[in-house]
């Protein structure tokens, strides 16, 4: 019988270069895999493995060495144990994210929830070509969020509450931007020097700040055969709603306007960039 | 003009992050209650990171005074035992 590679694939058997040999991927969200998967996970390795996984570039676990004939009975055990086979080829692959929010003090947003709502939305979602997500809790940028095709940064909107600042000049050094300045006890923020990474807020002793958490999204990253920073094309996004609404935006342009086997940021290239905008800009703004 | 008396004052030059704030941070330890620090350090990194770390810690910051040379003073009110 012939092997259906493609679907192997598609199913996150990788084939190896050794014959009949496969690295089989998991579906991982966020890097974060529970005890109880990890000891599935370390009995598939040792029996059907050779005694060792692989941790991914993009914090996903491969199996390598699982055999042609054992793939059935490996679907189903790692299935008994709660662990899910991953994807490869041409649809939304794992979604990545930092801890930031849950456990990281710098984290602006919940990262890891907005990536399993990505995940849930988007996972394995057939496309032209691979396209990434990942999600990042602020500006130190862990997560490196302009290497995805979409890439989320939290952040937050921050406004002086005049009342509850006694001056004392402590946030105008913890911004690392210059954006602040303290003069006769008034503090203007510029705000095309603001990055919304709220160190002002975080180090400020009276918290004297309004802050509103949100994300900032870049959009056509890659780090592979070619790089490419992803762009931020659109204002600081203050609701989860948005947010998804620009994400559908996205994925529904590069389904209708990619070319087989052409990543996002050379369809945006084709395209034109300013055509995207408009897309996005219409869903930021809540237009159909 | 200064509406507080300093108690004590601790050096942070002459290290480097995350040590500086350690270093605030044992001198903290040493003094009472509602006792006055002034921490000296430099620009950059320590004068982005101290105070943040300082506010965590629970104490009250009053003042950041910058020397003019590079160096800055952080005026901090000890709370808690
Ligand atoms: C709960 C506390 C902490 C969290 C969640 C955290 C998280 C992280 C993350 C996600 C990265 C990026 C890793 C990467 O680039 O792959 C990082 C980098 C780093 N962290 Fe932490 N960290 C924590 C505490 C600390 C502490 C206490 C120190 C030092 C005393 C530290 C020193 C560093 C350094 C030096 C890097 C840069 C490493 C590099 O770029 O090669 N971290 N941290
Ligand atoms: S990106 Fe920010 S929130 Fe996420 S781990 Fe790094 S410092 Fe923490
Ligand atoms: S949010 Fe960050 S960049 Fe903006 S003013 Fe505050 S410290 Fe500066
Ligand atoms: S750190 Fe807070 S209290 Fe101090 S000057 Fe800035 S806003 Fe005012």
């Amino acid at each position: 019988m012939a092997v259906d590679y493609s679907a192997l694939k598609a199913g996150g058997f990788m084939r190896q270069k050794q014959k009949d040999n496969f690295s089989l991927r998991l579906r991982t969200v966020g890097g974060t895999v529970t005890a109880e998967q990890l000891r599935t996970v370390q009995a598939v390795a040792d029996e059907f493995g050779e005694g060792y996984i692989h941790l991914t570039s993009r914090q996903g676990i491969e199996i390598p060495f699982i055999k042609l004939a054992d793939i059935e009975v490996v679907k189903k055990r790692l299935a008994e144990g709660g662990v899910e086979t991953g994807v490869c080829g041409p649809r939304v692959r794992t979604v990545t994210a930092c801890q930031g929010g849950r456990c990281c003090p710098s984290g602006c947003i919940d990262a890891l929830d907005l990536a399993e709502k990505l995940d849930a939305r988007y996972f394995g979602r057939e496309l032209n070509h691979k396209f990434k997500f990942g999600v990042t809790g602020c500006q130190n940028n862990c997560l490196k969020a302009e290497e995805n095709d979409f890439g989320v940064k939290g952040g937050v909107q921050v406004a002086w509450k005049e009342d509850a600042c006694i001056a004392c000049g402590v946030c105008v050094k913890a911004c690392r931007r210059e954006a602040i300045t303290l003069t006769d006890g008034r503090i203007t923020v510029d705000e095309q020097k603001c990055n919304n990474c709220g160190r002002c807020n975080r180090s400020c002793p009276t918290d004297a700040w309004d802050v509103t958490p949100g994300y900032l999204v870049s959009f056509g990253g890659t780090f592979g055969n070619s790089l490419k920073f992803g762009e931020e094309l659109l204002p600081f996004i203050t609701d989860e709603d948005t947010l998804l609404r620009v994400a559908d935006a996205t994925i529904d342009f590069f389904a209708e306007n990619g070319l087989p086997s052409e990543r996002f940021f050379k369809t945006l290239e084709r395209v034109g960039i300013d055509k995207f905008k408009v897309v996005v800009t219409k869903a930021y703004n809540g237009e159909d | 003009m200064a509406d507080y008396q300093i108690t004590d004052r601790v050096d942070i030059t002459d290290v480097v992050c995350p040590v500086t704030f350690v270093k605030a941070k044992v001198a903290l330890e040493e003094l009472d209650e509602g006792d006055i620090l002034s921490v000296h350090m430099n620009d950059g990194e320590p004068v982005q990171n101290v105070p943040r770390s300082i506010k965590e810690e629970g104490h009250q910051i009053l003042k950041l005074e910058d020397n003019g040379d590079g160096t800055y003073d952080l005026i901090v009110r000890k709370v808690g035992e």
